[in-house]
Order: structure tokens, then sequence, then C-alpha cells
């Protein structure tokens, strides 16, 4: 039997009576109260996470012109978005490059000029129909004058993410940073024990439609994220020691700040975007409190090669957050210096920021309509011959 | 009294020679060693901060000069644009002069200059396009 209900835990945040920590505080409130002591006082604890995530993006509806379009091909500021749905719906996606600019400019920096309120240029083309006539446009859009503009994230929140390194000559540029020849560098990319499904790591209490805080604003999981793999290995503790599972986000891009929201460019690798995320996980018993006391040391996760561009990386060892987190790992009896890649500061100052939202009334938590995938498998992408 | 940056390139040959005691003693420089790749007979390079008089520096690297040494001034510098900056710590992944740090408590990028070798591996790295070069 659990101590608290999730309508229990809401009536206290709604009373402003609710004690919320972060994932971070939690641990020292735990080893002075006790846990059993925790579990009774504590209703929420607060994780989150600011790292770059490239499959985001955000369906827009731009309105009908007059005569109206049925755009079958779109250009944000020169940035290909998808016009395969219906005639004024697009989908941009974070990683598309413009058509003009190149690795400068790209989907993410759309959606983040969005944001901001800044005019983009829009230009659809279309083939005409008797229904929509018009077979060109070219016009400005902001978030003001257009419709539904939310972000839809197939994988977000990864719970966990490989260490990278290089053991080749020559400098490599990757999504996981600028790799240094000869393990110059390891680079990382998780909050570690302030990450959201590091702290719940079974899914007992996040899964489809938990609320949580995205980009600034309340959006919700909407599906388990693609790649979703919650049979990747796991320690003791049921924390996975490599990528697991993810999540599938949805958020409205016009409540968002660009606080929160940043579009980046990874040199010679391409255009990606970080995205700030926090999940409030509600302890309704005690093993939910055990989970959320969960510390870097006890987070590992492995070393991957990526001098070698296969599917499967060689493993080079095994560490922990806490070593990542030293500023120097030993591999193979050589010392490497760490770099994070996902911001550290940003996600404790997303933790910090729902922490108040939750004490203040302003947040609520949502119990899941279905929980995420406890058993997955993840296929492969092989070349076949047709089985017709 | 002026500090100056500057990178010096050594033939082969120079190696062997005590360079900086000569500026030390005859020159009465001070020198900081911020950077140096140095072996016997192979070709080097060093990259200090030398601090004088007007004078001594000018004497000083006429004396570089006069030993066969190549030398380059820094006149460039790496400007932190810190208000758009979200210490995220990839620069930190290839800054090779420990210039570009992470705070261990406060987990903010820190940025020393005096230690800065403008390499501009930075500028690259940096997936927001806050580091940038000023001439």
């Amino acid at each position: 039997m659990g101590y608290k209900s999730f309508d229990e835990i809401n009536e206290k945040i709604k009373s402003g009576k609710a004690v919320v920590f972060t994932a971070e505080e939690i641990i020292e409130v735990a080893a002075e109260k006790g846990i059993k002591q925790a579990a009774k006082e504590v209703d929420v604890v607060t994780t989150a996470t600011f790292g770059p995530m490239c499959s985001t993006g955000a369906f827009i509806n731009f309105g009908h012109s007059d005569p109206p379009i049925r755009m079958s091909k779109v250009w944000l500021n020169d940035v290909p978005a998808y016009a395969g749905i219906a005639a004024v719906d697009a989908y941009i996606g974070a990683t598309e490059l413009s058509e003009t600019r190149g690795m400068e400019y790209g989907g993410a920096h759309v959606i983040e000029d969005l944001i901001a309120g800044k005019d983009i240029r829009l230009y659809a083309e279309s083939y005409g129909t008797d229904c929509y006539p018009r077979k060109e446009i070219n016009t400005v859009i902001n978030k003001s004058n257009i419709n539904q503009a939310f972000m839809f994230n197939p994988r977000n929140a990864y719970q966990n993410y490989g260490v990278a390194t290089n053991t080749s000559d020559k400098t490599l540029y990757t999504y996981m940073g600028t790799l240094l020849p000869q393990c110059g560098n390891v680079t990382y990319s998780t909050s570690g024990e302030l990450s959201p499904l590091l702290n719940d790591p079974e899914y007992r209490t996040i899964g489809i439609g938990t609320r949580v805080f995205i980009g600034g604003s309340q959006g919700y999981v909407a599906w388990e994220g693609t790649q979703h793999n919650p049979a990747q290995k796991r320690g003791e503790n049921g924390v996975p020691t490599a990528a697991a599972g993810t999540l599938a986000l949805v958020g409205d891009l016009k409540q968002m700040d660009k606080r929160f929201i940043r579009a980046a460019v990874f040199e010679r690798y391409g255009i990606t975007i970080f995205v700030g995320i926090g999940i409030p996980i509600p302890i309704i018993d005690e093993e939910m409190l055990v989970k959320t006391t969960v510390r870097n040391s006890e987070i590992f996760s492995n070393i991957y090669d990526y001098s070698v561009p296969r599917r499967s990386k060689p493993v080079l060892g095994t560490v922990s957050y806490e070593e990542l987190r030293s500023g120097v790992i030993e591999l193979n009896g050589k010392k490497i210096p760490t770099a994070p890649l996902s911001s550290m500061k940003k996600a404790r100052e997303i933790a910090a920021v729902l922490k108040q939202q939750i004490a203040a009334g302003e947040f609520f938590i949502t119990q899941p309509v279905a929980s995420l995938p406890a058993e997955n498998k993840i296929n492969t992408l092989e070349v076949r011959e047709s089985s017709l | 009294m002026k500090t100056i940056k500057v990178s010096l390139y050594y033939p082969a040959n120079t190696v062997a020679k005590p360079i900086t005691y000569k500026l030390v003693k005859d020159y009465d420089l001070q020198i900081n060693i911020l950077h140096a790749d140095i072996s016997l007979n192979k070709v080097g390079k060093l990259v200090i901060d030398i601090t004088g008089t007007e004078w001594n520096i000018e004497a000083g690297l006429k004396f570089i000069e006069d030993q066969g040494i190549k030398y380059k001034l820094f006149t460039k510098t790496i400007i932190w644009q810190e208000d758009s900056c979200v210490h995220c710590g990839a620069c930190t992944a290839v800054c090779p002069s420990g210039a570009l740090s992470m705070d261990k408590k406060e987990w903010t990028l820190t940025f020393d200059k005096e230690k800065c070798m403008v390499c501009e591996l930075c500028v690259k790295a940096c997936p927001l396009n806050v580091m940038c070069v000023s001439i």
C-alpha cells in the first residue's frame, strides 16, 4: 500500500502545502531523515535535463490564405518543412538544414525564432486544385498570427546515454561534440542524478499523460519515445547502464521561453536543439523515494569508441557519473579529461523552477493514463530483398 | 610595463638554447609559459606571456629573432558572450590550455583569459556560437 495517492498529493499542491525537493536535494534530505520519514513527508521530487535532442520538431497550422492553397512544399526561412499532411499544416524538424545557409541555420533556429516572436518567411508551393487554386504563397508569419504551433518530439529525455571517445589518430566531429584523437577527451550528455528517467528507472510514475515542463511551458508525455528500450542492461538499482527508455513529448510552442530551449550547431555534424525538460516525480511510497535518491556514483554508462562508424561501437569500459563529473577518468591506465554536453546549470534551474511552480500550486502532477512499455525489442534496419 | 602574448616557433637546431633564461636575465622580462611543445632536435613551439617595459620587450623580441626563432604576436582575443551561454561544457572538450573549464560546484563555464592561446577551437566547438574572435 502506498502512502499517498496522486490525488492526495495534488490536494496538498492545491492548498500550497506540498513538500517539494529537487532530485539533488532529496539525497541529503533522505540521508538526514531516513527513508521512511522522508517518504512520509516529501510529496514531489523534481527532475530535469537540458541537453541536445535531435528528435524534436513542431507542427504548425498557418491558417488559410485567400484564395486558399493546399501547400505541398513548404519552406520556413529557407528551411524545408514537411507538408505531406493537410492543406496548411506542416512539421518543422529541428535538424533540417537551410537550403541557402547550410549548417549555419536550420529547423532548430526556426523554432527558436518562432518562440522569440520573430517574423519567419513562409514560402509554399502547390500544384493547385479546384478547391485550393493558389499555386504559390510568399508571406511572413510569427507566433501570434498562426494557429496551433505545438512541439511534438518523437524522442526526448533519454534514460542514460553512452559516453563518447575516439581512439583513432584524427579528430572526429560528432553529435557528441568534437572528439580529440587518441582518446584526447571523453564527452557525456546526461544530468545524472537529476535526470528524469534515471530517477524513475522502472517508469512507475512517468507514463503516457504525465504532465511535464518542456521548454518553459507545460506539456505532456504523448507516447513512449522512438527507440524506447526498457530491456537495456540494468544494475541492481534498476538503473540502465546505457541508453534505455525515451519519451515522446508534446508541448505548446507558443508558451515556450528561449531560456529553456536553444538551437545548436555541432561542427561538421549538423543542427540540433537543446530542450529543457523537467518532470515531477510524486513520492507515492518508500520505493519511489528510494529511486529518487540515486546518486551519480550509482549511475554507470558505457564508454563507446566513436572512431568505429558502425551500428555497434566497441565498448572500452564503464564509468560512473561521479567519475565523469570529476573532470578526469582513467581508461586503460590513461587519464582522460571529460566534458559534459548537456547543461547541469540549466537542468538545476529547471528543477528549481518546477519545484517553485509545484510549491506555488501552479503545476499539478498527473497519474499516467497508460504505462510505458516495460518490455520492448529494438529492431535494426537491414538491407533486405522484398519478401513479396 | 606592459604584457604581450607571443608564440615562438623553434627550428629543430635551436631547441637546446636557453632562450627564456636570457630573456629574464639580460632583458629583465617576466616570462609566463602558457604552452610548450619542445623536444630535442625537433621543431618546437612555445606560447608565453612577456611582461616588461616597452623598451625591454622590443629588445627581447629582437634577441629572439636573432637566434633564428620566428615569433608571432597574439593580436586577437577570444570573446565569450556569457549572456547567451547555456554552460553546456562542449567547448571545454577541445580547449588545450585549460582556459575554458567547468566550475564543479555551480557547473558554470569559467574562462581564464590569461591562459587562452587563441587557438580558436572553442569558436567552432561551441554549439551556440557564443565564442568569437576579436581582432
